[in-house]
């Protein structure tokens, strides 16, 4: 693989509010966490319309759904370890069962967070986010990828998770690769197993299969930037082709992608699948590549992990 | 209209929500009668007088907005709502029945002149402040009125949104808390103090009013006071769950059960002779 650029996905949501903040109808909340979400640019050129709602995301949560009701289009913003968590009763109820036109933007996730440590590093939210009704959730897997992300969320009607990370990662994809909403995208071409992955799996998995390419092993790697709704129709369409799954996320291997998937195949394609992710587990402080490896999330992990579905083949 | 003719008007109002709740309640079987009756009132001040809204236009941009926090009391605003002439008070009998517009707990999907889903206590504020604040972004006079029950004030995020509502100077912001003393289980203060509720308020800057949930002459006044305030304002209104009803008044026990036929027959026979005067 080339050299890319390194951009943390966060400051493509802080561009991304920029670009889009004309729009009368959006509004930015954050609490406190103004820096670190990189929304202070979007503070300084349309101050009406943000508001520094202080550590209390309960509150900035129901704030954001009456904002939403009354017309405009709030964005929430502050770590994936407090959204959802701390304010999960106000997004099941006042944002999902309202249908409310609310975007949840939360950076910081996973265990890319490093040196902060468990408490920081949220593992859950991805499957937490995908159980609750009317909630659509995304992770994009660079910092291209998250712009088109939160302008489509804009646009898009309804509840929207937007899964984002501290880290600076390799800017791959471009301004023209394609990204819809709902719709997984085929990133590498082969017919021997497929790698299901989302946010910054999906470079480890593009990594893998260059690597597996060498000895002869050609996967597919499905981008699945949406973890709800699942581009279902796209996901059974490689598996059938190849016969057996991994999937790869920065979080827990249950409830969230890898979940989702074993779901969906257990219903519709059964085939011998690998999870990686974390395996049920907190996580801890160091540095952000010492983690991954630690826990398993590198290229090295996908390439094992695919050897092993294609020998368990049916 | 004069004063009394008003009260008049009020009165009648409120004695047709509180025949309306009960027969709501008995016929789903199951619901709140002691906090929604306690309301009746300061429902028929807000339906019938305090706010400006159009029944027949529920989507009317201008609007004044009522979000009820405490969702568990919604017989008495699916009354108020009907009898106002959103839908026809037919409907009130589809309480809690498969299907209904008139769910257990609010659902604005499926009714939207509710202005929010509530139930889950301690929510409503924050959606009141986030409407109040749309007012002021968009520099519409409206309203945002916000009914809560003082057991709710236990949720810290209630607090956190009377932080807010001083914090983006909302004053067109009017709280109604239903300080009605009694919770699920028993007292307010026995469960979790409250008191001092209006210091509590006070050191959270914002402008409190005190008055009877039952009293016309009062709750109209105050009413007009808290809409010349230069800040969020709370109407601690002081009301007797239950009331009408005398053998439910000012009890816990009435919080969550529905009468059963006789209780249903003598409570409504009392409700017919104006309500029980204790």
């Amino acid at each position: 693989m080339e050299d890319y650029e390194l951009r943390a996905t966060r400051r493509a949501y802080g561009d991304a509010l920029v670009d889009i903040g004309g729009d009368e109808k959006i509004v930015v909340l954050s609490a406190d966490l103004t820096n670190s979400t990189c929304t202070h640019a979007f503070s300084e050129l349309f101050p009406r319309r943000f508001f520094q709602c202080g550590v209390a995301e309960q509150n900035m949560v129901g704030m954001a759904v009456g904002l939403a009701l009354s017309g405009k289009i709030p964005f929430v913003s502050t770590f994936s370890a407090f959204i959802p968590n701390r304010a999960l009763d106000q997004i099941r109820v006042s944002v999902c069962y309202n249908k409310a036109n609310v975007k949840l933007a939360s950076t910081h996730a996973g265990l890319t967070v490093g040196e902060d440590g468990a408490t920081h590093q949220a593992l859950e939210d991805i499957a937490i986010m995908r159980a609750l009704p009317n909630m659509t959730v995304i992770v994009p897997c660079d910092f291209e990828e998250t712009k088109k992300a939160v302008k489509q969320a804009a646009s898009f009607k309804g509840p929207v998770y937007i899964r984002l990370g501290r880290s600076k990662l390799p800017v791959f994809t471009k301004s023209h690769t394609p990204f819809h909403i709902g719709k997984a995208e085929l990133f590498w071409k082969g017919k021997d197993a497929t790698v299901i992955a989302c946010g910054i799996m999906v470079y480890q998995a593009l990594l893998a299969a260059e690597e597996l390419s060498k000895e002869g092993i050609n996967i597919d790697v499905l981008n699945c930037h949406t973890i709800k709704p699942l581009d279902e129709h796209k996901i059974l369409h490689s598996v059938k082709k190849t016969g057996c799954v991994v999937t790869a996320e920065e979080h827990q291997i249950n409830g969230g992608l890898g979940g989702a998937i074993a779901e969906l195949l257990s219903e519709h394609h059964p085939v011998p699948l690998k999870r990686i992710g974390v395996e049920d587990s907190f996580g801890e402080s160091g540095k952000a590549d010492e983690l991954m490896k630690k826990y398993g999330l590198t290229a090295h992990d996908i390439v094992k992990a695919v050897k092993k579905v294609i020998k368990k083949k049916f | 209209m004069d004063r009394d003719t008003l009260v008049k008007k009020l009165k009648k109002k409120a004695n047709i929500i509180r025949k309306d709740i009960l027969k709501m309640i008995f016929k789903a079987n199951s619901g709140h009668p002691a906090g929604a009756l306690g309301m009746a009132d300061v429902f028929s001040v807000l339906y019938f007088h305090e706010m400006e809204h159009e029944p027949r236009n529920p989507y009317w941009i201008d609007r004044d907005r009522l979000v009820l926090s405490n969702g568990h009391i919604c017989p008495v605003r699916y009354s108020a709502m009907a009898r106002s002439g959103y839908f026809h008070p037919h409907e009130l009998k589809t309480l809690r029945r498969l299907g209904s517009r008139l769910q257990g707990h609010p659902s604005y999907v499926d009714l939207p002149a509710v202005e929010s889903s509530s139930g889950s206590l301690g929510q409503g504020l924050s959606i009141a402040v986030g409407m109040a604040l749309a007012a002021k972004l968009d520099k519409k006079d409206y309203k945002v009125y916000c009914v809560m029950s003082d057991g709710e004030l236990d949720e810290g995020s209630s607090w956190e949104a009377i932080n807010a509502a001083h914090k983006f100077g909302l004053d067109n912001l009017i709280v109604i808390v239903d300080r009605n003393f009694i919770q699920i289980s028993g007292e307010t203060e026995g469960i979790w103090p409250l008191e001092p509720l209006d210091k509590k308020f006070e050191a959270h800057n914002w402008n409190v009013l005190k008055s009877s949930g039952h009293d016309f002459n009062e709750l109209l006044e105050v009413f007009e006071t808290a809409n010349n305030s230069d800040k969020p304002v709370v109407i601690i209104a002081k009301t007797v769950p239950g009331k009408g009803v005398s053998f439910m008044e000012g009890r816990f026990e009435w919080h969550g059960r529905p009468p059963n036929k006789e209780e249903l027959k003598q409570a409504l026979l009392e409700l017919k002779n104006g309500g029980s005067q204790k």
